[in-house]
């Protein structure tokens, strides 16, 4: 039966039982989960009674996505030191989360961020503008996983077509997310990263066990002949092939990633470093201050029973992350070692982006099945990380659809039923515009595309959530300028170096005189931050007589803990008052 | 369900002050710890190149620290910022309640 199947000829069995089973399972995780959600609230927030131990795990399966499971390994593989911002990144941006959004976000009492934009602002026309950012970050966030996906696929299935990987990984998510919602999700996310967690740290032990410890496979790049090396092993080496960067500007900072304008423009080493502070000043600000604004992750907060459960879950998070991410890298310091054919690839999966995939098959050498069965792990991982992250953003924007534009804005008397069938139409109508956004990206790059979207978050829901917890003067105006100002510049900037690296625009001859320019338009967040925060702050000061009346009411919700039982408070007061 | 009364200390305008002034401190301090570290190991790295690449079991200086390290530095801000951060919960229900 199996054989009759033309594109599984030369698929390595234990590749294919691997994805075969993640699939399979999140498919019934995906069923049986949709027997427990019934009620509205179980789909756009399961019920507000997500555990912390779940919540932790479902958030971390959630975020880990392609980008990360297998991008970081390929970028630290190709640009060495400086790649190792992301996951740093990555992990310490949840420390912001906690230290200043995460507790008073949940506090408020939303379904979604659009609930928390017009709650802080009484402004209907503020949901409007919030709820397209969201459709706008989450769309340019899904577009990276549906290409990892399809490339992926086509990777593990040679013969099979780009498309038909995201048509796959998008109709599997989108009838999980349609049947269970985010309850249901919310199960399949925390079993997701305890599989991607497991594929990514196995194959490394038994790497360690065989070939040498993670140092010694640093101490093999660019040590000085005089200095002698006995402390570790010596571990085997290929030699390197003409496109890898060199040992010595592989290993330091400010290496090929972060100069890369500066030695277009023709300028030295030394005057390039300089300029390779600044990218990696603005790299560090669009990564921490993003991961604290993408709307598919802040959405997850709501699921907490409380304010103070929302900060234990947060520091569980970065717990769980943060071991995640001392993994990647690993992958990508061994390549260069024993891989190096993958830098003579094309970019992206058929080069050092594949590395994730492709060396567990060096074991093969040497213990025949295991290197195959290794290779089936961390396949089945790369398609948990694409499954779980899409399933995220689908959630996010499906409930910015159904609660937010169907719910409060087309039909306000709706009710509880009503809104469900809308979450699951909802879902259906995302979900395909989704694969559709995926067929049309296969030429584009994963680690840049998830870098710019992070750009655009940083620059507009960060300084939004920021100033209106901690900022009582803040207006509608004020905030609505700012993310827009801010929002709008850092999209303008990605647009500009895509038009530009796509050839739709030549603009090199400018980039080389201005090697300043092209840093801060590839790396926008280092001005646009200020931008938003700054013009928050004058138009806010400028319109202070729009300030919200209940406006230390609303303080005190966000701010004073449960206990005091403000919340009930300020909802039976605003029904009774507004009618909102 | 009683309406607000400006009497009432929860809603006087030196509570609310106090509440967010308390916990802003602690999420600025936390923050700041957290920002020298991150912001400062560039700037190490551009100062300092050649003891960030002392070797140590293999790995140079910065890179243990960035891809290892950092992490568990993190995980500690957290903590203490989390216990903190109950204790202050505590003492401002206990303070109302009292």
């Amino acid at each position: 039966m199996i054989t009759s199947l033309a594109f599984l000829n030369g698929v390595d069995p234990w590749i294919f039982v691997f994805s075969f089973i993640t699939v399979g399972a999140t498919i019934g995780m995906g069923f049986w989960s949709a027997r427990q959600s019934k009620t509205a609230s179980d789909f756009f927030v399961a019920g507000r009674s997500v555990s912390v131990g779940w919540n932790a795990s479902a958030i971390s399966g959630e975020y880990l996505s392609a980008a990360s499971f297998m991008g970081i390994a390929g970028m630290v593989m190709s640009s060495g030191y400086d790649a190792l911002w992301y996951p740093v990144c990555y992990a310490c941006g949840y420390l912001f989360l906690l230290l200043f959004i995460a507790g008073p976000l949940r506090r408020f009492g939303a379904y979604t961020i659009p609930d928390f934009a017009e709650g802080r602002f009484d402004s209907a026309l503020f949901r409007k503008i919030a709820v397209v950012f969201v459709l706008f970050i989450g769309f340019f966030y899904t577009m990276p996983q549906m290409k990892g996906a399809g490339t992926t696929l086509a990777y593990i299935f040679p013969g099979m077509p780009y498309w038909a990987g995201v048509l796959l990984v998008g109709a599997v998510i989108t009838l999980n997310v349609a049947l269970g919602g985010m309850k249901g999700i919310t199960l399949v996310q925390a079993v997701q990263y305890w599989a991607k967690m497991f594929a990514i740290s196995v194959p490394v032990f038994v790497f360690f066990s065989v070939y040498g410890a993670y140092g010694s496979h640093l101490g093999a790049n660019a040590r000085p002949i005089a200095e002698p090396a006995p402390m570790v092993q010596t571990v085997e080496r290929k030699p390197l092939v003409e496109k890898a960067p060199a040992d010595q500007s592989w290993i330091a900072p400010f290496g090929p990633l972060t100069t890369k304008a500066a030695k277009a423009a023709g300028l030295t080493a030394e005057q390039a470093k300089p300029y390779s502070l600044l990218y990696t000043y603005s790299l560090i600000m669009a990564l921490v201050c993003g991961t604290a604004g993408l709307p598919h992750i802040l959405v997850r907060f709501y699921t907490n029973p409380d304010g103070m459960a929302a900060k234990r879950t947060t520091m569980w998070v970065m717990i769980l992350i943060g071991i995640f991410y001392v993994f990647p890298p690993v992958f990508g310091v061994i390549g260069r070692n024993l891989m190096p054919e993958l830098y003579t690839g094309l970019a992206g999966i058929k080069g050092t982006d594949a590395v994730v995939l492709k060396l567990p098959t060096l074991l093969s050498q040497r213990y025949g099945v295991l290197g195959s069965i290794l290779s089936g792990i961390t396949c089945a991982g790369a398609f948990a990380a694409f499954m779980s992250t899409f399933s995220g953003l689908l959630v996010s924007m499906t409930g910015a659809l159904a609660h937010d534009v169907y719910g409060r804005m087309l039909r306000p008397k709706s009710t509880p039923a009503e809104r469900m069938k809308a979450f699951k139409i909802a879902a259906i109508l995302i979900g395909g515009v989704s694969i559709l956004l995926g067929t049309q990206v296969e030429n584009l790059q994963i680690n840049f595309m998830v870098g710019q979207a992070f750009a655009i978050a940083a620059a507009s829901y960060f300084p939004l959530l920021f100033m209106s917890v901690w900022w009582r003067g803040m207006t509608m105006k004020g905030a609505a300028t700012g993310m827009l100002g801010g929002g709008l510049a850092a999209l303008a900037c990605t647009t500009i170096i895509n038009l530009s690296d796509l050839k739709h625009v030549d603009l090199a001859g400018f980039w080389i005189a201005h090697p300043l320019a092209r840093i801060l338009c590839e790396q926008p967040a280092i001005w646009t931050v200020p931008l938003a925060i700054g013009l928050m702050i004058v138009v806010s000061k400028l319109t202070s007589r729009d300030i919200p009346q209940d406006i230390r009411m609303k303080m005190l919700v966000l701010h004073a803990p449960e206990k005091l039982g403000l919340k009930q408070e300020y909802i039976q007061d605003h029904a009774a008052g507004s009618g909102h | 369900m009683s309406t607000p009364t400006p009497n009432d200390m929860v809603h006087s305008e030196s509570f609310l002050r106090s509440l967010m002034h308390r916990q802003l401190t602690l999420s600025i301090a936390c923050a700041a710890a957290f920002l020298i570290a991150l912001l400062g190991l560039p700037l190490l790295n551009y100062f300092a190149p050649a003891l960030m690449a002392t070797r140590v079991a293999g790995f140079t200086l910065t890179w243990l620290i960035l891809g290892v390290l950092f992490f568990p530095f993190v995980w500690v801000i957290s903590w203490i910022f989390i216990k903190r951060s109950i204790a202050l919960e505590n003492n401002e229900v206990n303070s109302v309640n009292r």
